[in-house]
C-alpha cells in the first residue's frame, strides 16, 4: 500500500475523503517529483524576489541615478535604464505589482468559477446548459483582446485589470469544477445529504467541493500561470497599472530600444517572468500528475 | 439528414456567440466606460465635453448607438476613426491582410511541425528524445508569448547571435512577403507557442492509435516500422487532434496581437495598440469583433471537420 492509498483510506469508510488526509496524500506524491521540487524553487526564489526585493534596493524605483541608458553606471549594478534610474532597484520592486494583481484576480476567478462550475453540476438540466452555454461563449474571445477592449474606455486602473483576468478564468474553472462536480454528484452520500435535508449551500461547499479540491488545485496553478502571463502582456504593450512605477513587464517593454547597449533594463525582468511562469507551470504539471496517480490509487 | 441540420445550428451558434460577443465589446467601450471622458480627461470643460459627445454621437440613447453599429457592421462600414475621421476600414485596409498572411505563415509552418513532433515523441516513447521534448514543451507553453519572442530576439536578433532582424520593416502598401528573413522571428514565436499543445495531443492520439489492432496487423504483415507510423497509423490519429488543431489556429488570430508588437508588424494587432492607446473606440471595436469572427469561423470548421472525418459521429447524427 502506498503512503498515498493510506491517506485516502480512512476517508473511503465513511464515504466521503476527508480533505487533510487525501491532500496530504496528494502532496507527498507532488513533492516526489523532481519537476516540483525545481518548479517551487523556481516560484520561491522569484515571489522572495518581488515580495523582499524593494527592502534591499539601494535607490528608489524614480530616482535619478545617472544618464539613461549606461550600462556602466557608477555605483550602479547594472546600469541605468530609460529616464536614468537604476535598474537593479526598479528590477527589485517591480516584481510586487504583477504578483499581487496576478494572485487577486486567480483568486476572484476561482470563486466565481468554482460557483458557478459546482451550481450547474448540482442542478443538471436547464440551467446547466444555459451557464455552461455562457462559459462557452465568454471562451470564444482571446483574452488579451477582451483586456485591450475593456481597458480602452474604462482606463488602466487595477481594478478593471483585475476584473477583466478574473472574467477570462471563470469559463475554465466552471468547466473543470462541473466536470469533477458531476463526478460525485452522483455519490451515495449525496443523496443521503439531501435526505437529511440538508442545505443546497452546505451540500455544495461542505460535500461536493472538498472532493473535487484536486482538479480545482491544478487548475489554480494553470490559472496563474495565464493571469500572469496576460497581466504581463498587458503592461509590455503600455497598459499596465501606474506610469513610470517599477513593473517588471513595462520594464521590458520601456528598454528595449537599449537591447544592444545596455540590455539589463529588459533582461532581469524577462528572465524573471521567464522563470516565475515556467515555475507555476511545473509546479501544476507536477501537481496534475500527482493527482492524476492519485485517482487511478482510489477504487471506485 | 443529420449533417446538415449539424452544420445549421453550428452556424446559429457561431452567429448567436458574435452577437453576445458584440454586446460586450460595445458594453465594455461605449456603456460601461465613458469615450470621450478618457479621451478628454476628467477635468475637461464641461462645454468641450458636451461637443465631443455631440460629435462622435454619443448623446444618442444607448440603444440606438449599438443597434447602429451593429448593422454598421454588418453591411460592412464599421465607422469612422475617431482620431482622423477616415473610415475604419480604410485607416486599416493592409494590415487585415498582412496579419492574415502572417497567421497563415504561421499556421502552415507550426501545424506539420506539431504533428511531426508529436508522431516521432509517440513512436520513441518514453526515450531520451521524448523526455525532452516533453519538458521543453512544458516550458515553452508556460512562458507568455511576449516573452518568448522577447528571449528570440536576444538570442538570435540583437544579443548572442545577430542572424535576424529585430523588427520588421514593411512599408505601407507593400507586400509583407518583401523581406522574408525579417518574418523568421515572428513566425517562430507564434510557431513555439502553437507547437506543445498540437504536439502533446498528436503524441496521445497516436499512443492510442499504435496500440490498434490494425497496427498490429500491419507489423505483422512484415511492413517496415516507417510505413506504419507515417502511412497507416498517422492520419488515423489526425482525426481526433483537429479540434485541438483548429483552437490553436484561433489562438494565432489573438496571439499576433503581441507578435506584431514586439517585431513591428503592419498588422491590426500593431494597431490595435495605437487605438487603445488612442481611445479610438470604432477602430478597437472592429479588430475585436474582426479577430473574435476568425476565432468563430474555424471553430465551426474544425466542429464540422472534425464530424465529416470521424465516421463514429457522423452516424451518430443520422
Amino acid at each position: 500500500m502506498t503512503i498515498v492509498e493510506a491517506g485516502l483510506q480512512p476517508g473511503l469508510a465513511s464515504g466521503r475523503i476527508d480533505p487533510p488526509s487525501g491532500r496530504r496524500g496528494v502532496l507527498v506524491a507532488t513533492l516526489g517529483l523532481w519537476r516540483t521540487r525545481i518548479g517551487l524553487l523556481l516560484v520561491a526564489v522569484l515571489v522572495g524576489i518581488a515580495v523582499i526585493g524593494p527592502l534591499f534596493a539601494p535607490y528608489g524605483g524614480t530616482e535619478f541615478v545617472g544618464p539613461p541608458f549606461t550600462a556602466d553606471a557608477p555605483d550602479t549594478l547594472f546600469g541605468t535604464d530609460k529616464l536614468g534610474q537604476d535598474v537593479w532597484s526598479r528590477f527589485l520592486l517591480g516584481g510586487r505589482t504583477i504578483l499581487l494583481l496576478a494572485v487577486v484576480s486567480t483568486l476572484i476567478g476561482l470563486a466565481i468559477g468554482a460557483v458557478v462550475g459546482l451550481v450547474a453540476a448540482y442542478n443538471r438540466g436547464r440551467l446547466d446548459n444555459v451557464l455552461m452555454r455562457t462559459m462557452d461563449v465568454v471562451f470564444a474571445f482571446p483574452n488579451l483582446l477582451l483586456a485591450l477592449v475593456a481597458v480602452t474606455t474604462l482606463g488602466r486602473r487595477s481594478w478593471v485589470i483585475v476584473l477583466i483576468v478574473a472574467f477570462t478564468a471563470v469559463p475554465r474553472v466552471a468547466r473543470i469544477t462541473r466536470g469533477a462536480a458531476l463526478g460525485v454528484v452522483e455519490r451515495d452520500f449525496i443523496g443521503a445529504a439531501e435526505a437529511l435535508g440538508e442545505s443546497r449551500t452546505h451540500i455544495l461547499g461542505r460535500e461536493i467541493l472538498p472532493n473535487v479540491a484536486g482538479p480545482l488545485l491544478v487548475e489554480a496553478n494553470l490559472r496563474l500561470t495565464y493571469s500572469i502571463a496576460l497581466i504581463g502582456a498587458l503592461g509590455f504593450l503600455g497598459f499596465g497599472v501606474g506610469l513610470n512605477q517599477p513593473d517588471w513587464a513595462q520594464m521590458i517593454n520601456e528598454n528595449r530600444p537599449a537591447l544592444s547597449t545596455a540590455p539589463w533594463g529588459t533582461l532581469l525582468p524577462i528572465f524573471a517572468i521567464a522563470l516565475l511562469t515556467v515555475g507555476v507551470g511545473l509546479v501544476a504539471d507536477g501537481l496534475g500528475r500527482a493527482i492524476a496517480g492519485v485517482d487511478r490509487a482510489r477504487p471506485t | 439528414m443529420g449533417i446538415a441540420k449539424f452544420v445549421l445550428k453550428r452556424v446559429l451558434l457561431g452567429v448567436l456567440t458574435l452577437v453576445v460577443v458584440s454586446i460586450v465589446v460595445f458594453a465594455l467601450t461605449q456603456a460601461l466606460g465613458d469615450p470621450v471622458e478618457a479621451i478628454l480627461g476628467r477635468e475637461a470643460q464641461p462645454a468641450s465635453v458636451a461637443a465631443m459627445r455631440e460629435e462622435l454621437g454619443l448623446n444618442r440613447p444607448v440603444i440606438t448607438q449599438y443597434s447602429d453599429w451593429l448593422s454598421g457592421l454588418v453591411t460592412g462600414d464599421p465607422g469612422i476613426s475617431y482620431t482622423n475621421g477616415v473610415p475604419v476600414l480604410e485607416v486599416l485596409g493592409d494590415r487585415i491582410w498582412n496579419s492574415l498572411f502572417l497567421m497563415l505563415v504561421s499556421a502552415l509552418v507550426s501545424i506539420p511541425i506539431s504533428i511531426a513532433i508529436g508522431t516521432l515523441t509517440a513512436a520513441r516513447r518514453d526515450t531520451a528524445f521524448d523526455s525532452t521534448s516533453s519538458a521543453t514543451s512544458l516550458v515553452l507553453a508556460s512562458m507568455p508569448e511576449f516573452v518568448t519572442g522577447l528571449l528570440l530576439i536576444v538570442l538570435l536578433a540583437t544579443n548572442v547571435w545577430q542572424v535576424f532582424p529585430a523588427v520588421v520593416r514593411i512599408r505601407p502598401g507593400e507586400a509583407p512577403w518583401v523581406d522574408v528573413g525579417a518574418l523568421v522571428l515572428p513566425v517562430l514565436t507564434l510557431t513555439l507557442g502553437v507547437v506543445p499543445y498540437v504536439s502533446r495531443v498528436m503524441r496521445a492520439s497516436m499512443i492510442e492509435v499504435l496500440e490498434s489492432d490494425y497496427i498490429e496487423m500491419a507489423r505483422l504483415k512484415g511492413l517496415p516500422e516507417r510505413t506504419v507510423v507515417w502511412r497507416h497509423a498517422l492520419p488515423n490519429a489526425i482525426g481526433p487532434t483537429l479540434q485541438v488543431i483548429a483552437i490553436n489556429i484561433a489562438y494565432l488570430a489573438g496571439g499576433v496581437i503581441v507578435v506584431e508588437n514586439i517585431f513591428n508588424y503592419p498588422g491590426i494587432g500593431l494597431a490595435l495598440r495605437d487605438a487603445v492607446t488612442d481611445v479610438n473606440v470604432p477602430v478597437v471595436q472592429f479588430i475585436a469583433m474582426l479577430i473574435a469572427a476568425i476565432y468563430v469561423v474555424v471553430n465551426l470548421l474544425a466542429d464540422v471537420g472534425t464530424i465529416l472525418v470521424t465516421p463514429r459521429l457522423r452516424t451518430r447524427l443520422q
